[in-house]
C-alpha cells in the first residue's frame, strides 16, 4: 500500500530557524562562501532537518505524534537550497512493507528533491493507530 | 590518517543531565513545521497519556549530537572533524521524549573500520532519565573522508 505523498518546501529562512532550534550551526547550512569552499554547489539542508521533515510525514501518516517506535535513514545526496523566496521542495512517499500481529506497521520511505533520491534505507516502524 | 579499530566497544562516562524544556520542544516543533497539538499544548499531550508536551521523533539528536562530541573530540581516537560526513542516523524509542525529562547519554563506539582510504565510525548513544529509565537508543554513522 502506498501512502499519500507529502511535500515540504524549504527556504533559507527555514534553515536558519532549524539551526537555531537544533543548535547545529555548521556554516555549510547558511553560508554559500563556506559551502562552495568545501566543494558543495551551495548551501545545503541539514541532513537532520530532512530527517525531521520525513519524520513529520511519518507521524502525520500514523495520525499520532508519539507513534514512532523506530526510525532510520542513510543520507545519500545533499539538498541544495537556492537563496530565493521559493527555496526547494522535498517530496516524501512511503509504502507499507509489513503490518505485524503485535500492532506495528513497517514503512519504506522515499524522499526526493528535484527527482533525485536524497535518502536511502529510510525506514520507520509505527504503532498501528489505536 | 586511519582510525584505531581497538576503540570498538569502548563506552564513555555518562554525560551531564540535559533538562528538556517545554519551550525548546515547541521551538523545535515550530522549526520543522510540526503543528500537532501534543507538541505544543500540555493538555493535548496529557490526553495521549504523557505528562507534558511530546517531542518530535528527531528531537533527541539535540542531546545526542552534543553528547557524541565525547567520541568525536576524543584526542586518542583522533577524528578530523573537518572531514566528517554524517552518513546514517537511527532511533529506537522506548517512549517519546517529553518536557520535564532530565536525560543522560551513555556513548559507545560500535564500529571503527577503514575502507578505501575512508574511516567509518558508528556511535551508539543510550539516552535514559537520571533515574535510569531508558528513553531512546540513537545510532549515528560517520564517514571520515580520506585525504584526496
Amino acid at each position: 500500500m502506498e501512502l499519500p505523498t507529502k511535500t515540504f518546501r524549504v527556504t533559507r529562512a527555514d534553515l536558519i530557524r532549524y539551526a537555531g532550534a537544533s543548535g547545529d550551526f555548521n556554516p555549510i547550512h547558511w553560508s554559500d562562501r563556506v559551502a562552495t569552499k568545501v566543494g558543495l554547489p551551495g548551501v545545503i539542508v541539514h541532513g537532520m532537518f530532512t530527517m525531521a521533515l520525513v519524520g513529520r510525514a511519518v507521524t502525520e501518516w500514523a495520525g499520532a505524534p508519539d507513534a514512532v517506535v523506530e526510525y532510520g535513514v542513510r543520507f545519500t545526496r545533499p539538498v541544495v537550497v537556492p537563496d530565493d523566496d521559493q527555496g526547494t521542495e522535498i517530496e516524501v512517499t512511503a509504502r507499507v512493507r509489513e503490518v505485524t500481529e503485535d500492532g506495528l506497521t513497517r514503512l519504506e520511505v522515499t524522499a526526493t528533491c528535484l527527482g533525485d533520491k536524497v535518502l536511502s534505507q529510510a525506514r520507520a516502524t509505527i504503532r498501528t493507530a489505536r | 590518517m586511519s582510525l584505531d579499530p581497538s576503540f570498538v566497544g569502548r563506552t564513555y562516562p555518562p554525560t551531564a543531565p540535559y533538562q528538556v524544556g517545554r519551550e525548546k520542544i515547541r521551538e523545535f516543533a515550530t522549526a520543522i513545521g510540526a503543528t500537532d497539538a501534543a507538541h505544543h499544548d500540555p493538555a493535548a499531550a496529557q490526553a495521549l497519556g504523557h505528562p507534558d508536551v511530546v517531542a518530535p521523533p528527531t528531537f533527541p539528536v539535540i542531546v545526542t549530537m552534543a553528547a557524541t562530541r565525547q567520541i568525536i573530540e576524543d584526542p586518542d581516537l583522533g577524528v578530523d572533524y573537518s572531514r566528517l560526513v554524517h552518513g546514517d542516523q537511527r532511533f529506537a524509542y522506548t517512549r517519546p521524549v517529553v518536557a520535564g525529562d532530565e536525560l543522560v547519554c551513555t556513548n559507545t563506539i560500535e564500529e571503527v573500520t577503514n575502507r578505501g582510504g575512508h574511516g567509518l565510525l558508528t556511535t551508539r548513544t543510550d539516552v535514559s532519565t537520571v533515574a535510569g529509565e531508558p528513553v531512546v537508543a540513537v545510532w549515528a554513522r560517520y564517514v571520515i573522508r580520506g585525504e584526496a
